[in-house]
């Protein structure tokens, strides 16, 4: 029988091998756990402890072995075990919505005026393009439209009576979710991808209510969009903004390389992202029941519009959930 | 192409490495975890057609059906990838049939937020159709990632399945057995693949190992030990058979 090479691994390997099987048994069992009470915390890291010095000493002894690896694999996946985080319960709702939205929102509170007034400015473009040149509404509707409108009919006319208002709100909100999200993930594009999606948009509305102010029926465009456009396009701008700083965290980094600039501002912007897309479930609701259905009135709409908007701000500024009342005395 | 790892440094201090999963093991995944997907939308068209064709349902219901239809496929689009990941912290069934999981890059289990913003960047890595940048930046990157990983803080990585059952094996083996540690490996490893091997191929290794190990078996006597008494001396070394 062939002999270890070197006694002393021989001997540390003799002495520690009964211990593996009882930790190989809690570092299998460990990442699998769903509810951890206090001892069995302390058990997977005294297991870890256990394993990691073994590890270290099996290196040193055996280098590249068999040995070494099975110990680093066992380390390794009560490492992850370990690192799990906890469960996403109330308490982590309500700091999400309490601080982490808010502070979120304040993180980009100047870019989004910029955002803002280049949707404004793209908005003016498309209207000047389309009543200079009318007939470029081709790029940024269909033929479908063009004919209802040139005939006074809105596309947003028959939507109610054609789609049910449940589909309808479901096919905008996914819409509208793939856009707004669509203009924070291309800011990863140092911002440009964030800048033509803000503009396109700008360009597209303002050549629409130009098209159909040519035919009278801005009006009731605008009447389409009073209930849920305040909520919808803010959201788009605060996305926008967001992207934006995404971009800003590539081109000038705060921290010592751009890929962790970019991981820090990535998790800073989240719950804003989040809050996007909530927002825009609520919209998308208002549009597919209340925007095409005629028998809501314009002050109706109006109120639910500026409700809506005054609840996003709330919600953006934290006052829709007031922070705890402190328990410190004043000195 | 040398197999590339992610260092984490341990909480002991004691460095660990974590095999990096490469562009096939991530195609893989998501081809398994596409199929699934089209398989349940197939599944959803499937029930809402043949439910318009039964006697009987009033056209309301057959509106509600749709709509059930549609918003599910929708959800599953949108929300299958998050989930599940969520769910089964940082795997899909995709991934799980891959063998990989996704992890920080400090080597722990991801957060949700990290989880949702790893997803939303399927927006610009599965551009301009077929995850082309994804996979072009899986091809270029250090640790194999996509832009959302980029963003997320999160690396895809080789699970080791059977990382501490090979822990128990090897510590179980070596209380019953006198064979040197690599020695172990060795029959440990031929004994595992022993039911995939070729008949000549498994019994020219085993005699070779046989004739190193225990050189009390003859394995060049006539007429020549059987594959099945070859086994059985090799488990016999490892202490888990009756030898001969």
């Amino acid at each position: 029988m062939a002999p270890d090479r070197d006694p002393d691994a021989a001997v540390w390997i003799r002495a520690r091998a009964p211990q593996w099987q009882a930790l190989a048994a809690e570092a299998a069992a460990a990442p699998r756990r769903n509810i951890a009470t206090i001892n069995d915390a302390l058990g997977t890291l005294r297991t870890y402890r256990i394993l990691a010095r073994h590890l270290a000493s099996a290196r040193g002894l055996l280098p590249g072995s068999y040995l070494a690896a099975a110990l680093q694999n066992a380390c390794a996946a009560l490492h992850v075990a370990i690192g799990r985080p906890p469960r996403f319960g109330r308490a982590r709702l309500l700091t999400l919505f309490r601080d982490e939205i808010p502070a979120a929102a304040a993180s980009v509170r100047s870019i989004v005026l910029w955002i803002v007034g280049l949707l404004v400015a793209s908005t003016l473009a498309g209207w000047w393009l389309i009543s200079t040149y009318p007939a470029l509404v081709s790029l940024i509707a269909s033929d479908r439209m063009i004919d209802g409108v040139e005939h006074g009919r809105l596309w947003t006319d028959q939507i109610f009576s054609v789609v049910p208002p449940e589909l309808l709100s479901a096919r905008i909100f996914s819409n509208n979710v793939v856009v707004t999200l669509g203009a924070f993930c291309s800011g990863i594009l140092f911002g440009l991808g964030t800048f033509y999606m803000i503009s396109f948009n700008g360009l597209m509305l303002g050549g629409l209510l130009a098209f159909t102010h040519q035919h009278g029926l801005a009006h009731g465009l605008v009447r389409f969009i009073l209930a849920h456009g305040p909520v919808e396009l803010s959201v788009i701008c605060l996305a926008g903004a967001a992207g934006t700083a995404l971009g800003e965290s590539l081109i000038r980094p705060q921290l010592d390389t751009r890929a962790e600039s970019l991981r820090r501002r990535a998790a800073e912007l989240g719950p804003l992202l989040l809050a996007c897309a909530l927002l825009l479930l609520g919209s998308g609701l208002i549009e597919g029941f209340i925007s095409p259905n005629p028998r809501f009135s314009i002050p109706l709409r109006l109120i639910v519009g500026l409700g809506y908007w005054t609840l996003m701000l709330l919600l953006l500024s934290g006052r829709l959930i007031p922070q705890p009342k402190s328990n410190s005395v004043p000195l | 192409m040398a197999e590339e790892e992610l260092r984490v440094r341990g909480l002991t201090g004691v460095d660990m490495s974590l095999r990096i999963a490469g562009p096939g093991t991530r195609s893989l995944a998501f081809l398994i975890d596409w199929q699934i997907r089209l398989l349940v939308a197939l599944a959803l068209i499937l029930v809402a057609a043949v439910s318009q064709l039964l006697p009987g349902i009033p056209r309301g219901s057959m509106r509600v059906i749709w709509i059930i239809a549609d918003v599910l496929a929708l959800v599953i689009y949108f929300l299958y990838h998050p989930v599940l990941e969520l769910l089964m912290r940082g795997r899909t069934p995709g991934k799980r049939k891959a063998g990989a999981r996704i992890v920080t890059i400090e080597g722990a289990t991801p957060t949700v937020g990290s989880l949702l913003l790893r997803n939303l960047f399927r927006l610009i890595d599965g551009l301009p159709g077929f995850y082309m940048v994804g996979l072009a930046c899986c091809l270029f990157t250090d640790n194999r990632v996509r832009l959302g990983d980029m963003a997320a803080g999160t690396v895809l990585v080789l699970e080791e399945a059977d990382a501490s059952k090979s822990l128990a094996r090897l510590s179980e083996a070596m209380q019953r057995s006198a064979l040197p540690l690599e020695a172990l490996r060795l029959v440990q490893d031929l004994l595992d693949r022993w039911p995939e091997l070729e008949e000549e191929q498994r019994t020219r290794l085993a005699r070779g190992l046989l004739a190193k190990l225990d050189p009390q078996v003859n394995v060049r006597s006539e007429p020549a030990p059987s594959g099945d008494v070859l086994r059985a001396h090799l488990e016999a070394l490892l202490g888990t058979g009756s030898g001969s």
